[in-house]
């Protein structure tokens, strides 16, 4: 179906099915309860694990393929939010004209960054990524102000033109109407709230595009050249193939998927800071990649989910909560228990992200993907040898450029 | 006029002067053996004739053509692949998808942005592969990890990527080195034939005089960067000065 042999076919519509479950898989605590605080099914969280999960899909493509690790690539992203907002500014909300041209742009600006950067490979193709989107940021707030907006960033005002704005338009970001921040439905089904958003089901059904088309370049031509190249450069020479153009279309493709991922987030929220190309963010779709495993088809997500989850409850939790949690020890204890604790909660939560990656790397070499795998092992050992974690899915484990 | 013809060659490496005034020509549908002790120039003479080193003087012409500037990639498309002294695979990927490279780049050239095909969908080129993978006696590995071969399967598989190819010119680096004396006759035996059903002239270079005279049309034997003599491998058996350069020390 779809061009996708039967296993990977059963594995899309999976992939699928949890999409758009989404809101109640991850609501599995009731209101109320103590571990309400654990839940993650609503709204602004769910989309943030779409649009980071398109990112990393798209990421994965580059630096999972070919193996060039980029540092820049939070530069499309934020030339995808820009991109978005203007277009608001100009035109009108409807997202419908923003996102595409997103994509163009981002696009764009990948043929040329990736067409200077890649003529070095290794670390200075790295580190000529990161002075690309260094250089992007600071142009963000200097130079550009005109376009940016600078420090305030770019937002929309009462008096920009909006020639195509309709009497009865929302005011916010939409899709022919459908409000991206409303709910179309929230139910209340014993003491659960699960929560449907417009926005999270517009950026789930553009992920599952993502997801399809990185599916179809993993298992085309194109894709096997790109795995060539991370394997072995001076047989693909030999063999008459020039790497250049494979690297450059990779890094294109990845910059796109990068754009599209910013112009949504733009699309969920209408506004563009220069401080999403900043090298911060380009760092953490790397992590996500190799937290979830690299080159293989779910880790990236999963990366992207496992961040922006951690992220979100770890940065809630705050004195009193840690308090509550340790009460039942004798004070002196619980003081100092707290005292060590709060510095991995709150604004200091990427001292637990750094932990995690680094018990992950260490670990896991292959990410969740193979913590995943090793646990399915355990399950089925005993049971049946029948193949059901397809390793097709999960391309062997090479050394990567992180160990 | 030979297919590849090799004109006052030299090339060095800082003060060393590893070819020197090197005339060669190998004649189209033979087998040429280059043969001459440890760091004589062998394996830098090839990369000569494939883009990876740029001589110092002289020409190489293949087909007529200079291929002297030319990218190793660039080279490839004229015609001419390469086997290399230690083997050069996708080690990641498996056997099946090491010869679907090559396919690839015999029928699309050096770039060809095909990213929403299936590789499985391409029939034709599948085919060709895997009945390359039964030329080779391979077909039972289609589905092996290919760093996780023998020395001599990685070799066997390397040559069968080549010859996927239908080059014009194959030009081997010591193919037999680091195999049991079963797989090397199995490889003189696979080689002949590729000669001779399909037309493809080679150029070998080769430290194992038995592989040398079964194989060999003509024979150059190269001492310090020159080519001694030139002859057919009868003459080359009983000649003093490679008794004395080359044969003699190996012995
Ligand atoms: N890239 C290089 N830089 C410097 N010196 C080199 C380089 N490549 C080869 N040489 C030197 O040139 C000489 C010829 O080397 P070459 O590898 O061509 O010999 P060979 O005939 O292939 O030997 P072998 O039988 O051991 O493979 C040697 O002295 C070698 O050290
Ligand atoms: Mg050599």
């Amino acid at each position: 179906m779809l061009g996708l042999n039967k296993k990977d076919t059963r594995f899309l519509l999976i992939v699928i099915a949890l999409t758009l479950l989404t809101p109640i898989i991850l609501q599995p605590f009731p209101e109320g309860s103590s571990l309400a605080q654990f839940n993650a099914g609503y709204p602004d969280l769910m989309q943030r694990f779409a649009i980071f999960g398109i990112f990393a899909i798209g990421f994965n493509i580059l630096f999972g393929l070919t193996g060039y690790l980029s540092f820049g690539h939070a530069a499309f992203l934020g030339v995808g939010s820009y991109t978005v907002v203007w277009m608001y500014k100009l035109l009108d909300y409807n997202v419908i004209w923003g996102l595409p041209l997103a994509i163009i742009t981002s696009g764009l600006f990948a043929l040329l960054i990736g067409f200077v950067s890649l003529r070095r490979s290794g670390i200075y193709f790295s580190i000529l990524t990161l002075a690309f989107a260094q250089m992007s940021y600071n142009l963000a707030y200097s130079v550009l102000t005109p376009i940016t907006n600078g420090e305030t960033g770019l937002q929309v005002y009462t008096d920009d033109v909006q020639i195509l704005m309709g009497a009865n338009e929302p005011q916010s970001p939409h899709f022919f109407g459908i409000v991206m921040r409303e709910n179309f439905w929230v139910a209340d089904i014993g003491a659960w709230e699960f929560t449907f958003n417009n926005g999270y089901y517009f950026s789930a059904v553009i992920a599952i595009l993502a997801f399809y088309l990185s599916l179809r370049i993993f298992r085309s031509p194109f894709g096997l050249m790109l795995r060539a190249i991370k394997t072995n450069q001076t047989r693909l020479n030999y063999t008459g193939l020039n790497a250049r153009p494979y690297t450059l279309a990779a890094f294109v493709i990845s910059g796109m998927y990068a754009g599209l991922a910013g112009g949504l987030l733009a699309a969920m929220d209408p506004l563009a800071g220069a401080e999403r190309m900043q090298w911060t963010a380009s760092g953490e779709v790397v992590l996500m990649t190799i937290l979830g495993g690299l080159g293989t088809m779910m880790g990236p997500v999963l990366g992207a989910g496992f961040i922006k989850y951690f992220e979100n409850i770890f940065s809630k939790i705050n004195e009193q909560v840690l308090r509550q949690w340790f009460g039942f020890l004798p004070d002196g204890l619980e003081g100092a228990v707290v005292w060590v604790a709060e510095y991995f909660v709150g604004s200091g939560w990427h001292l637990t992200s750094g932990l995690l990656f680094m018990l992950v790397v260490i670990f896991l070499p292959g990410g969740l993907v193979e913590g995943g795998q090793k646990l399915a092992g355990l399950f089925k050992r005993g049971k049946s040898d029948e193949d059901i974690d397809d390793p097709e899915h999960q391309p062997k484990q090479s050394p990567h450029v992180a160990e | 006029m030979g297919l590849l013809e090799v004109k006052g060659v030299g090339k060095r490496f800082g003060g060393l002067q590893a070819l020197g005034n090197v005339n060669l020509s190998v004649q189209e549908n033979s087998v040429h053996a280059i043969i001459g002790p440890n760091g004589a120039g062998k394996s830098t003479l090839l990369n000569c004739f494939v883009g990876k080193l740029i001589p110092d003087e002289g020409s190489v012409l293949f087909n007529g053509q200079s291929v002297l500037g030319r990218t190793p990639h660039e080279i490839n498309q004229m015609g001419i692949s390469r086997v290399f002294q230690t083997p050069e695979i996708f080690g990641d990927l498996d056997v099946m998808e090491n010869m679907m490279i090559p396919c690839f780049a015999k029928r699309d050239g050096a770039f060809r942005m095909h990213a929403f095909e299936g590789v499985e969908n391409e029939k034709e080129l599948v085919e060709k592969a895997e009945q390359m993978l039964i030329d080779v006696n391979m077909i039972d590995k289609r589905h092996m990890n290919a760093a996780s071969m023998s020395r001599g399967d990685k070799r066997r598989l390397e040559m069968a990527m080549c010859l996927v190819q239908d080059p014009k010119l194959l030009l081997l680096d010591e193919p037999t080195a680091g195999m049991a004396r079963a797989d090397t006759n199995n490889t003189i035996d696979l080689l002949k034939e590729i000669n001779e059903k399909r037309d493809i002239t080679m150029a070998i270079i080769e430290h194992d005089m038995h592989v040398v005279f079964s194989l060999a049309e003509r024979i150059t034997v190269l001492a310090q960067g020159t080519p001694l003599v030139e002859d057919t491998p009868e003459n080359i058996k009983g000649h003093p000065k490679v008794q004395e350069a080359y044969l003699g020390e190996a012995h």
